[in-house]
């Protein structure tokens, strides 16, 4: 067993912990435990990446308890793939709210960690119900995250989300209890083998909880018609947490990809899926069009990464999950980043705030509308960088299916009409000129950290694409990893046949 | 007892849904309790019901599966800390905006 699984779990409860304890009325400390953490969790992730790209599946067993009685962490290519994403975007969001977001309350920092936390355990976790442990974990982190900095809009915001997630939560629990009352597990892997050889009579309640379970994830990954919750929040929240969140999402579609490829397989979960995700890029381009804040247009540039995402992973086949694999690293990077954009122009228009309305104007401020330029090129998924070739894979694998027609059609459409709304909302932002033009004002000393936020995920952007070869290649390797559940089967519940046979 | 135990939960549930649809937080808190109780006690149906057996005990004889009371236990910790925020939520919406209606429109951003 490979103890280093554990860590980016342990880091953040560490880097939380600490940060609660010893930065208590010491913001300095604070801030240097957290991003200690955070920076930390680079190399981590990236080690694991490294050590899952050959293709081993491994699996550890906390108090060395053999699955499927014990919990299990299992490192699979796919988890270690998002791991370094969310580091990535962990680091950039971190450093661009220091010294800014930290100052609008208390316990920042801690709740940050704790938020990766649990964005990390649920994407290591080989278990049922430690994944909605650590769906509660973010959840619990990404209220308090919302609602932080004491504002009507955003308490109410947090209100809702809350509100929407603890009924997400009952139904997550229903569809626990649904699932152990018809397999007697609730093992990844051991629902998977025992799945397929249940007694018919309890056919019916593994369906019911299947699906209730499939819902759940649809409603955390914003899946029309469950996403409706997402614009409102996302959209006032801070900039710095706005651009974690939108690894948020990509929890709950990277469970619907365990739930459709490894734990039920036979449900025909695909072609729901599918219409549903279609509907989802439709909403998307469509609200982008509408938004009247950057921050908003971010939010529904989400909702369209979701789409896109899910209308590819709906064929379960090799190509249609490498391609979405791919698009899963670069789309969730463009909108963090764009998320970070829309923080950083709210705080130097001043009142004008990230509303798409002239403003003060941008002349001799070259980096920003460059950041904005490559984010937008990002999100909208244009050559040169990654979001076109994961575009152009979404189509090749869709060509060779039923509906193609409509893939290809609402796919192009919702990416045109996502290039009009980012050309506007940029030319608004920083061509034109207000009447009553204020000047851009600025807090000079946590500028630096700012910038190296932003450009931390921008490059990570961009070497994505740089490196879109061997990036495509791990993807195609996670896709045939994610299809052989025998491996996963094997790489978790071994040690049991082995002690047993 | 799978009688009783199912109308309790149907009860539970169909309060708490009432309720959660009603337009004020403090309403949706106690119906969102309400199914959380509902949940505990599905869980607990769904590894089997036994009259009078303890799980972890020397004696013989038939045993309840563990494993259900133990995930009821941590789904009870977890819905008191979600409850406990959620009513805190609610004090900071009456302290900024005076009421805890979750059905207003008039403050959406311009």
């Amino acid at each position: 067993m490979n103890p280093l699984i554990l860590l980016p779990v342990l880091l953040p409860l560490a880097g939380g912990l600490l940060a609660l304890l010893a930065g208590r009325g010491r913001p300095g400390v604070e801030r240097l435990v957290s991003v200690a953490t955070v920076l930390l969790l680079l190399p981590v992730s990236a080690a694991l990446l490294r050590e899952a790209s050959g293709g081993v599946i491994q699996s550890y067993a906390v108090g060395d308890w053999p699955a499927p009685f014990g919990i299990v962490l299992v490192l699979d290519h796919l988890a270690a793939w998002m791991l370094l994403v969310t580091a990535v975007i962990g680091s950039g969001a971190l450093l661009f709210g220091l010294g800014r977001s930290d100052k609008a309350g208390r316990h920042f920092h801690t709740l940050f960690q704790f938020q990766l936390l649990g964005i990390n355990g649920a994407f290591l976790t080989g278990d049922l119900f430690n994944l909605f442990v650590f769906f509660e974990v973010l959840l619990i982190a990404s209220y308090a995250l919302l609602a932080h900095g004491s504002r009507p809009e955003r308490t109410r915001a947090a209100i809702r989300v809350a509100v929407l997630n603890l009924l997400g939560s009952t139904l997550f629990l229903v569809a626990v209890g649904c699932l152990y009352a018809a397999a007697g597990t609730l093992n990844f892997a051991d629902l998977a083998e025992r799945g397929a050889s249940l007694p018919a009579d309890r056919l019916g309640l593994w369906q019911a909880g299947a699906w209730l379970l499939v819902a759940v994830f649809a409603l955390k990954a914003a899946l029309l018609p469950l996403g409706f919750w997402l614009p409102g929040s996302y959209g006032v929240a801070d900039g710095a947490v706005a651009a974690l969140f939108s690894v948020l999402t990509k929890v709950g579609v990277v469970a619907l990809i365990r739930a459709g490829t490894l734990m039920f397989p036979d449900l025909e979960v695909g072609p729901v899926l599918w219409v549903a995700a279609l509907g989802t890029l439709a909403l998307g381009a469509t609200g982008m069009l509408a938004a009247r804040h950057l921050s908003t247009l971010a939010a529904h540039a989400v909702i369209l990464s979701v789409g896109m995402l899910l209308v590819s992973v709906a064929s379960f086949s090799r190509d249609g999950l490498a391609a979405a694999v791919f698009y899963l690293a670069h789309g969730t990077l463009a909108t963090a980043a764009l998320f970070l954009i829309a923080g950083r122009v709210a705080l130097v228009r001043g009142e004008t705030g990230d509303a798409l309305v002239a403003g003060p104007a941008f002349r001799g401020r070259v980096s920003l509308p460059a950041a904005f330029m490559v984010a937008a090129v990002a999100v909208a998924g244009l050559p040169p960088l990654g979001g076109f070739v994961a575009k152009l894979a979404i189509l090749d694998a869709a060509a060779r299916l039923d509906g193609a027609a409509w893939t290809w059609t609402l796919v192009l459409a919702a990416s045109l009409l996502s290039i009009f709304a980012l050309a506007r909302a940029g030319t608004t932002i920083f061509w034109k000129v207000g009447l009553d033009r204020g000047e851009l004002v600025e807090i000079p000393r946590w500028r630096p950290l700012a910038v190296t936020g932003i450009s931390l995920v921008l490059a990570a952007v961009v070497l994505l694409a740089l490196f879109a070869g061997p990036a495509f290649r791990q993807s195609q390797d996670i896709a045939g990893q994610l299809l052989d559940r025998q491996a996963y089967m094997d790489a978790v519940l071994g040690a049991r046949r082995g002690g047993g046979g | 007892m799978e009688a009783i135990v199912a109308a309790a939960i149907g009860v539970l549930v169909a309060t708490g849904v009432y309720l959660v649809l009603r337009p004020r937080l403090f309403s949706v808190l106690l119906g969102i309790t309400l199914l959380s109780y509902a949940v505990n006690l599905f869980l607990l149906a769904a590894g089997g019901l036994m009259v009078d057996a303890a799980p972890l005990t020397d004696r013989p004889g038939p045993y309840p599966d563990p494993l259900p009371q133990a995930l009821v236990l941590t789904a009870i910790v977890i819905s008191f800390g979600m409850t406990a925020l959620v009513i805190v939520l609610a004090l900071r919406s009456v302290s900024e905006r005076g009421h805890d209606r979750i059905d207003d429109e008039e403050e959406r951003a311009p």
